[in-house]
């Protein structure tokens, strides 16, 4: 069984990728195609990942160059792509300052979309750990339907569900609340919130909760004692999830929110000055970023934390 | 034993019952009868102005859907919103596809590079449409100066507002819809980083196995990839096909903020909206959501019946 140069065959094959690397200069030719494509291959990948960050990257970059320059500046020279006549923070300061001082209340609609997010994800998170506790543990008739019903949910478009909601907010006096809102925003996340921390319980080992119960535990008990601290990972990830969901929601809060200006969200706030030509484009772009910037920064802070959360059983395919 | 274990199972059955009944009744309050009643709505000629006196008043008639089918610009809204789901499905998936083979193995700066990816998907709606708008703005836009400036263009391109512009490739000129175009692009780089990120897990989670003992036979990474890896990504992209083209068919935000709607990119949900709050025809505005919802649901049996194998069916 000796290895010989005139015995190229069975015994030498699995090694032929690496050997070949090392000595190009005796190419075979199935061999001389993989080192083909695999150099082709390797500089197209970083071609294709300069494209990609600069096609992401570029459009945030552009909004923070446009809040910085003033709009006569901008009309001078569009193409620029670095303040050509210095920065200034500014349009920051008058997009922020309340519509009294001569600004446009953005300080306002910071606090409205701030309310909003942090409420809505309280009433989800409240609502969905009991429901998907119950869907990942407990047996009970319809478990399997419940679960279906919620994602069904999904097959009808937003604007379907905004009709009858516009129609019965209007008619009870809640439409213009933020309350109204939250509520609806609530409930169009609770079935997805549901699914992730469903899929999250399940992987909580079950003995743990069996010897609580043995000890006594009730059934509230062990989920406050146990399973929610051990799913706490999951549970931050959904309520990062909710958050930006109602913070970047628009539909919605333009058709409850829109006729009084107190009320308005960032997003509403931004999109209905995008439409006036009184307010400087560039004010807007401060706008634009201070609406960005939270959103970003969560998310840059959170990443691995979120994107675990949301492929949670994606693996499986 | 069996007497105690029946009650058991009774507790059990009932405290599921008990945890599960406040999302059971948010969702059921908030969700699903609204969407009964968008099919009650539709069926009833109510009008903002009239909401506070008809609401109750049901006297069911075929108007609004006589009204919603018949109108002029219907079939138009409805080509295009085929159009822009298909092509911007396609393409998100693609686009998505393409990024995660490409960040597949580890390097350097790998964490930032993912992260940026997903940028466009988690940013506000309204932000980046906005930006959107401004790049491609005929006046104060980066696209056009550097069109103007560097690529000759004769004149500003009003990427948003034309309906249909000209293009030319070797000497031939091609109509094309510009609009449309955009909004489908805009699409594709908003929404690749879904695909993105789903792809990526799959692909994570494959056994390296199988390609190392293709690599072994002498497979070049070409082969690998096709015969190999894009295999096993069939039910992760079956089931974006589906999450992707139901949304993008419903999608409103996106269409509305960069376009109104106008310059040939309306489609039906914007039309629906314009119903809504345009005309204050609230019947006739469910009357079309529910064409729509009805729409989809028979365009996905279609493509479960015909396209989805029924491996890729239980994957989904």
């Amino acid at each position: 069984m000796s290895r010989t140069e005139t015995d190229p065959g069975v015994a030498e094959r699995p090694q032929l990728p690496k050997a070949a690397a090392r000595r190009p200069s005796r190419p075979r030719p199935p061999l001389s195609r993989e080192i083909v494509e695999t150099r082709i291959l390797g500089v197209l990948k970083w071609i294709t990942i300069a494209f990609f960050l600069i096609a992401t990257l570029f459009p945030f970059y552009y909004m923070v160059e446009l809040a910085v320059r003033s709009i006569e500046d901008v009309a001078l020279d569009p193409g620029a792509l670095w303040p050509p006549r210095g920065a200034s923070l500014a349009a920051f300061g008058e997009v922020l300052r309340s519509v009294e001082d001569g600004g446009q209340g953005f300080l306002t609609f910071l606090r409205n979309s701030g309310i909003i997010a942090l409420a809505s994800v309280a009433l989800t998170l409240a609502v969905s750990i009991l429901g998907s506790y119950a869907i990942a543990r407990l047996r009970f008739f319809g478990r399997r339907q419940v679960n279906f019903l919620f994602l069904s949910v999904y097959l009808f478009p937003a604007i379907l569900l905004a009709i009858p909601l516009f129609v019965f907010f209007t008619r009870i006096g809640l439409r213009g609340s933020l309350f109204g809102l939250v509520l609806v925003y609530a409930s169009q996340i609770v079935p997805v919130t549901i699914h992730m921390l469903r899929n999250y319980f399940e992987t909580v080992p079950e003995s743990l909760e069996e010897a609580a119960a043995l000890d006594g535990a009730s059934r509230l008990t062990i989920i406050r004692k146990i399973s929610l601290p051990l799913a706490m990972p999951a549970i931050m990830a959904t309520s990062l999830f909710v958050f930006m969901i109602a913070w970047n929601e628009f539909l919605f809060a333009l058709l409850f929110l829109v006729e009084n200006r107190e009320n308005w969200t960032v997003s509403l706030g931004l999109s209905q000055l995008a439409g006036s030509v009184e307010v400087a484009k560039t004010t807007l772009m401060a706008g634009s970023v201070i609406l960005t910037l939270p959103i970003v920064i969560l998310f840059f802070a959170t990443e691995r934390l979120l994107v675990e959360g949301l492929t949670a059983g994606a693996e499986k395919g | 034993m069996p007497r105690r274990g029946r009650t058991l199972a009774r507790q059990e059955a009932r405290a599921g019952i008990a945890l599960l009944s406040p999302t059971l009744i948010v969702v059921l309050v908030m969700v699903v009868l609204p969407i009964l009643w968008t099919i009650i709505i539709a069926f009833q000629s109510l009008r903002l102005r009239n909401l506070r006196t008809r609401l109750f008043d049901f006297q069911f008639t075929l108007d609004n859907f006589s009204t919603v089918l018949g109108s002029p610009g219907f079939l138009e809204a409805l080509k295009v919103t085929l159009i822009y789901s298909v092509v911007g499905t396609a393409l998100s998936i693609g686009l998505g596809l393409v990024a995660a083979l490409v960040v597949r193995k580890p390097f350097k700066g790998r964490t930032f590079v993912r992260a940026s990816m997903l940028l466009p998907y988690v940013a506000p709606v309204v932000a980046v449409t906005f930006v959107w708008q401004i790049m491609l703005n005929p006046e104060l836009g980066i696209v056009n100066a550097i069109g103007t400036d560097l690529l000759g263009w004769s004149e500003s391109i009003p990427f948003l507002e034309q309906r249909s512009g000209t293009l030319s490739i070797f000497g031939f000129d091609l109509g094309v819809p510009t609009a449309l175009i955009v909004i489908i692009l805009y699409q594709a780089w908003r929404y690749f980083p879904f695909s993105f990120l789903f792809i990526l897990a799959r692909l994570q989670a494959l056994p390296a196995e199988l390609d190392e003992a293709a690599r072994v036979d002498g497979a070049t990474p070409l082969q690998r990839f096709w015969r190999i890896t894009l295999p096993q990504l069939q039910g992760v992209i079956a089931l974006l096909t589906v999450l992707r083209f139901i949304w993008t068919f419903n999608e409103f935000d996106d269409v509305y903020l960069l376009t109104q709607g106008g310059a040939g990119t309306e489609v039906v949900s914007v039309r629906v909206f314009r119903y809504l709050t345009g005309r204050g025809d609230i019947g006739a505005a469910a009357a079309l959501s529910l064409v729509l919802a009805v729409l989809l649901g028979v365009l996905l049996f279609l493509y479960f019946r015909f396209f989805v194998n029924r491996e890729e069916a239980e994957a989904i």
